[in-house]
């Protein structure tokens, strides 16, 4: 079983995080940090095995991982689990992205982490691999985009405009061009 | 008002959706917090508009604001509203949210049971598939009861994608929910074959873990398994078979006999290194549960040791890893078939991966022998020196004492050089934990080696000048525990004792924080000035006993007000048995108190005529202190042995005990009278019988002796300390007089046992059983032994080199074990027979 999936950038900010077993947030962020601190400060050339990790897991559980660019991917997993296995699912994972953001990169992730969630589903449910290929899940989640597109419509139109505005950067400007107060005498004709 | 409707519209189009939120953060890095607060206040007004848009765009947001760490579960009702949408979108974004924060001890979980199943049941197979993986994370046992049989319907569903999905979530539901297990089990069995090989490969997944926690259940899928292994070129799913054969095959193991040849030619065949290594990994588990009788055994074991080293040779360091870890099982039972690749393992340990070295420490303790061991520790000295991160030092320390003391020093040849690595342990100054682990050694080779006793009391010795001499570290202040201890129960030495007492005086004045040591300290000065005293007066000398006494008076002062109250407590009592002895020696000494604030003045000089009286009347010459001395000493005698670990569960109840019996006044004293007849052979016996009739004391008499056998109690670590002392200067509580005089008869305590031991010693039966490693041992010590067993000693039998286990009540057995408190595991309540 997987307990928990983590994607945090070299600072340890988190991009990305899936627990299979309950934590309240306090606590996942504790986890988050002391993976972060335990990870980050293992050279590339090492191996991708780490045992402890006090606040997940135990001595049943790993912490297998990869170093991408400027993004660690975590699987924290127990002994059923084949270590090399869950190295090839990692990287399953990363192409999945890749070929769904074209060319993915940190800030793929930092605007569209619902995005990456869905990949996530394909490939994992509830602790436990689904799919690891890499041509199936990309259908999967291609069929459920074309609904969400086909949902969207002609309404989307407009919102698609506005964000494009928004994507100039513009937001800020237009917000700051606020519409003026009601005159206080309107304000004070009671009807 | 229309005016402000308006308002609100044009504003609304602008409502901050995902992507702003991201960027907004990211342009507020200075007032992050603020910033946010700031959204969730948005939020918070958006979740109240009516428009489902405008909700989901709200709970998106949410979402990510949970990954930060915030707690979003009081929108768990929204979020509902959200998955309730008809519209996938929105559908997927409440999912998301409940996924990622839903639990199943959530609040309103109820409230999603119906939507939930109309999502399984929709027409759409991406809707259920959202159902299902969001399900997956929050289900609980209600849920489960009551979507199971929807789930299991979905099992048989016409998409393949579905039945995958709801293969997975029955093994969710069966561990919230046991009693799905029984009737879902059928078609469980029957998707392993399952034309699909996703759905074949879930199904697997499923019965691995369930098999992983009750193995003989699922031992009658063996042959389908077994089938799907010589067939299935899924590489993921051959691992997951392979593994649960790892499990099955320990239960059975004819099974383990028909797998070698198969697994033997996929690790000839195999490309993929992550099955080979499961094959290794089963081949490994096969040959640990069959005995070695079988035909090709020693082959198949050699065949694994020599994949594992080309692993540990690779220049990858995952496989390097691997190969270590496998190595590790089959230590377990081929010690030897490893040990041939020894270098390959010490090679590991100056690895520049921590991982890699923490694996190749987990082998060491099967490579160490009585030949290389001093090698190997030093080795880990070294690594121990410049180790970074607590968890590899650690690691280290633990596992460099785990070498050494493993089998009872099995390997340990000369237990000087182990007193000396733990003293240089100790110097290294690592942390509080590692002093802790170092005292608990030092202690027990103390009680265990005997012919190692006087050097680890001049080690010790030297800790404790150290620690004297500068503040000392975190670890020393720990081991300054044992260090004391020993020291003081071990030493002979005249030299020796006479350069401790100041340091351990000083010692227990150190300051800085709490620290255990001190109070030991102080005990252990009094016991080393006690012990000075006996050898001074048995040799006449007036001069060298009153020094002592002076230095250690003058040591003890200072402490007489410690902040640390034990230590307090500790130095007043020495400081009044030892200002006892001077007013005996030197009446006029300078050292002594101007007035005791324990004794008064009149009283003791009382006391001491009379005894002086006694002596002259033919009591015979008991050196210059006239017995008092003696009776220090006393306060001290006797060995303290080990006790075995359960020795206090197995005290058999005593058939004379009632403990609904009235504990009565009468009862009482009647034993009390009882007792005072063996009085005499007791290690902590009461004072000795007084040659004067009890009728002759005067009442201030009766509180001396009050007095003096308080201090003798206080100062006696194995007496339960949890009466005040003042409870003792009333004359009408009888229950004083009891705790001094009546050696109980119910052994529930340590101590109890401790003070038996010079009694019982000769019963004792684990001499027997070490007596063959003592005659190995004594060969190399026996100059020592033999200094030490003159020293004093004589009284007590002899004792094995390395005694082993500990003090059991009699009749009991050392090695029946308990099993451990079942965990709280929701596999248990899986165990069923599956057979029908």
């Amino acid at each position: 079983m997987i307990k928990a999936i983590l994607v945090f950038n070299n600072h340890g900010k988190p991009r990305l995080s899936k627990f299979y077993q309950y934590f309240n947030e306090d606590m996942q962020q504790q986890i988050i940090k002391e993976t972060f601190q335990l990870v980050s400060k293992r050279d590339d050339n090492v191996c991708n095995f780490l045992e402890g990790g006090s606040l997940i897991g135990g001595s049943d559980y790993k912490l297998i991982y990869r170093h991408y660019a400027t993004l660690y991917f975590v699987f924290c997993v127990d002994s059923s689990e084949s270590e090399l296995g869950i190295l090839d699912l990692i990287q399953v994972f990363v192409e999945t992205l890749d070929k769904c953001f074209e060319n993915v990169c940190e800030l793929d992730l930092i605007f569209h982490a619902d995005a990456a969630h869905q990949v996530l589903d394909e490939l994992v449910m509830g602790g436990m691999v689904l799919q690891t290929n890499m041509a199936d899940i990309l259908c999967r989640l291609q069929e459920q985009n074309k609904m969400q597109k086909a949902e969207a419509g002609i309404s989307a139109a407009p919102a698609r405009a506005v964000s494009a505005v928004k994507s100039m950067n513009l937001s800020q400007q237009l917000r700051d061009m606020r519409l003026p107060d009601l005159p206080q005498a309107i304000k004070d004709l009671k009807f | 008002m229309a005016l402000k409707k308006v308002k609100g519209n044009f504003e609304r189009m602008f409502d901050k959706n995902l992507t702003d939120l991201v960027r907004g953060i990211r342009n507020n890095k200075d007032n992050e917090a603020k910033y946010i607060a700031q959204c969730m206040e948005e939020i918070k007004v958006e979740l109240r508009q009516d428009n489902i848009a405008v909700k989901a765009n709200a709970v998106a947001k949410l979402t990510y604001l949970q990954m930060l760490g915030y707690d979003i579960s009081w929108a768990i009702f929204n979020i509902i509203e959200v998955m309730s949408s008809n519209k996938f979108t929105y559908k997927r974004i409440g999912y998301l949210a409940a996924s990622q924060s839903f639990h199943a001890d959530s609040e309103l979980l109820m409230l999603t049971t119906n939507m939930i199943r109309k999502d399984l049941n929709a027409q759409n197979q991406y809707e259920a598939g959202l159902a299902l993986s969001g399900l997956s994370c929050f289900i609980s046992h209600d849920l489960a009861r009551d979507l199971a049989n929807d789930i299991m319907t979905l099992m048989s569903s016409t998409k393949p994608y579905l039945r995958m999905k709801a293969v997975l979530m029955m093994y969710k539901v069966f561990l919230r929910y046991p009693e799905a297990l029984r009737p879902a089990f059928p078609k469980l069995k029957e998707k392993l074959e399952d034309p699909d090989p996703g759905v074949q490969s879930a199904a697997v997944n499923v019965v691995c873990e369930l098999a992983r926690k009750n193995p003989k259940n699922y031992l009658s899928l063996a042959p389908v398994f077994f089938k799907l292994m010589t067939t299935s070129t899924n590489n993921w799913m051959l691992i997951k078979i392979i593994k649960l054969f790892g499990a099955l095959t320990p239960l059975e193991p004819r099974l383990g006999k028909k797998l070698i040849e198969p697994l033997t030619n996929l690790i000839h065949s195999t490309s993929a290194m992550s099955l080979l290594y499961e094959c290794i990994n089963t081949v490994i588990a096969v040959l640990i549960s069959i005995s070695s009788g079988m035909p090709g055994h020693a082959a198949s074991v050699q065949l694994c040791v020599q994949k594992l080293r080309i692993l540990i040779e690779d220049s990858d360091q995952n496989l390097k890893y691997l190969g270590l870890l496998a190595m590790s099982r089959i230590l377990k039972s081929h010690p030897k078939s490893v040990q041939a690749h020894k270098d390959l393992v010490l090679a590991c340990l100056d690895d520049k991966d921590e991982s890699i070295r923490l694996r190749a420490l987990g082998l060491l303790y099967g490579m160490v022998s009585k030949k290389n061991l001093m090698e190997i520790v030093k080795k880990l000295m070294v690594h121990m020196e410049r180790a970074e991160g607590t968890l590899y030092r650690d690691e280290l320390l633990t596992r460099m004492i785990e070498i050494c003391s493993q089998n009872n020093y099995q390997h340990v040849v000369d237990f000087e050089w182990y007193v000396t690595v733990l003293a240089e342990l100790t110097e290294m100054e690592t942390s509080a934990k590692h002093g802790c682990i170092i005292a608990g050694q030092l202690t027990e080779v103390g009680a265990r080696v005997a012919d190692v006793r006087a050097f680890a009391a001049r080690e010790c010795s030297a800790i404790c000048s150290r620690a004297a001499a500068s503040p000392p570290g975190p670890a020393t202040r720990e081991v300054l525990y044992a260090a004391a201890y020993v020291l003081a129960e071990y030493c002979q030495e005249e030299q020796v004792m006479r350069e401790s007492v100041s340091p351990l005086l000083l010692c227990a004045g150190v300051g800085g924080g709490h620290m255990r040591a001190r109070a030991v300290c102080v005990h252990a000065a009094l016991k080393l000035t006690a012990k000075l005293l006996s050898i001074y007066e048995a040799r006449g000398e007036l001069t060298a006993a009153l020094s002592v006494v002076r230095e250690a008076l003058a040591g003890l002062r200072p402490l007489l007000c410690s902040e640390d109250m034990e230590v307090q407590e500790r130095a007043h009592n020495a400081h009044a048995l030892l200002a006892l002895v001077m007013r005996r020696l030197s009446p006029s000494d300078d050292s002594l108190p101007p007035t005791t604030t324990l004794l008064d003045h009149d009283q003791s000089n009382g006391l001491e005529n009379e005894t002086l009286g006694c002596e002259l009347n033919g009591e015979g010459p008991k050196g210059f202190s006239g017995g008092l001395i003696e009776e220090l000493v006393d306060l001290f005698d006797g060995e303290l042995k080990p006790v075995a670990p359960k020795a206090q569960k197995k005290v058999p109840m005593p058939p004379d005990l009632d403990l609904d019996q009235w504990i009565s006044r009468d009862r009482w004293s009647s034993d009390s009278s009882s007792s005072e007849e063996e009085g005499e052979g007791a290690v902590f016996a009461a004072p000795p019988p007084d040659p004067r009739p009890t009728a002759q004391f005067t009442p201030e008499e009766l509180q001396m002796l009050r007095e003096a056998r308080r201090q003798e109690q206080a100062n006696n670590p194995h007496y339960l300390k949890d009466d005040s002392p003042r409870s003792y200067q009333q004359d009408d509580i009888p229950i004083a007089e009891i705790a001094l005089e009546v050696p109980l008869q119910i052994h529930t305590k340590r101590s109890d046992k401790y003070l038996m031991t010079r009694e019982s010693s000769k019963k004792t039966k684990k001499e027997k059983r070490s007596s063959k490693k003592r005659k190995s041992k004594k060969a190399v010590h026996t100059s020592e032994s033999e200094s030490e067993e003159g020293g004093g000693m004589g009284v007590v039998a002899p004792r094995p080199a390395v005694a082993e286990g500990g003090e059991l009540p009699e009749g009991a057995a050392p090695s029946d074990e308990e099993p451990p408190p079942p965990p709280d595991d929701p596999h248990r309540a899986l165990d069923l027979d599956l057979d029908l």
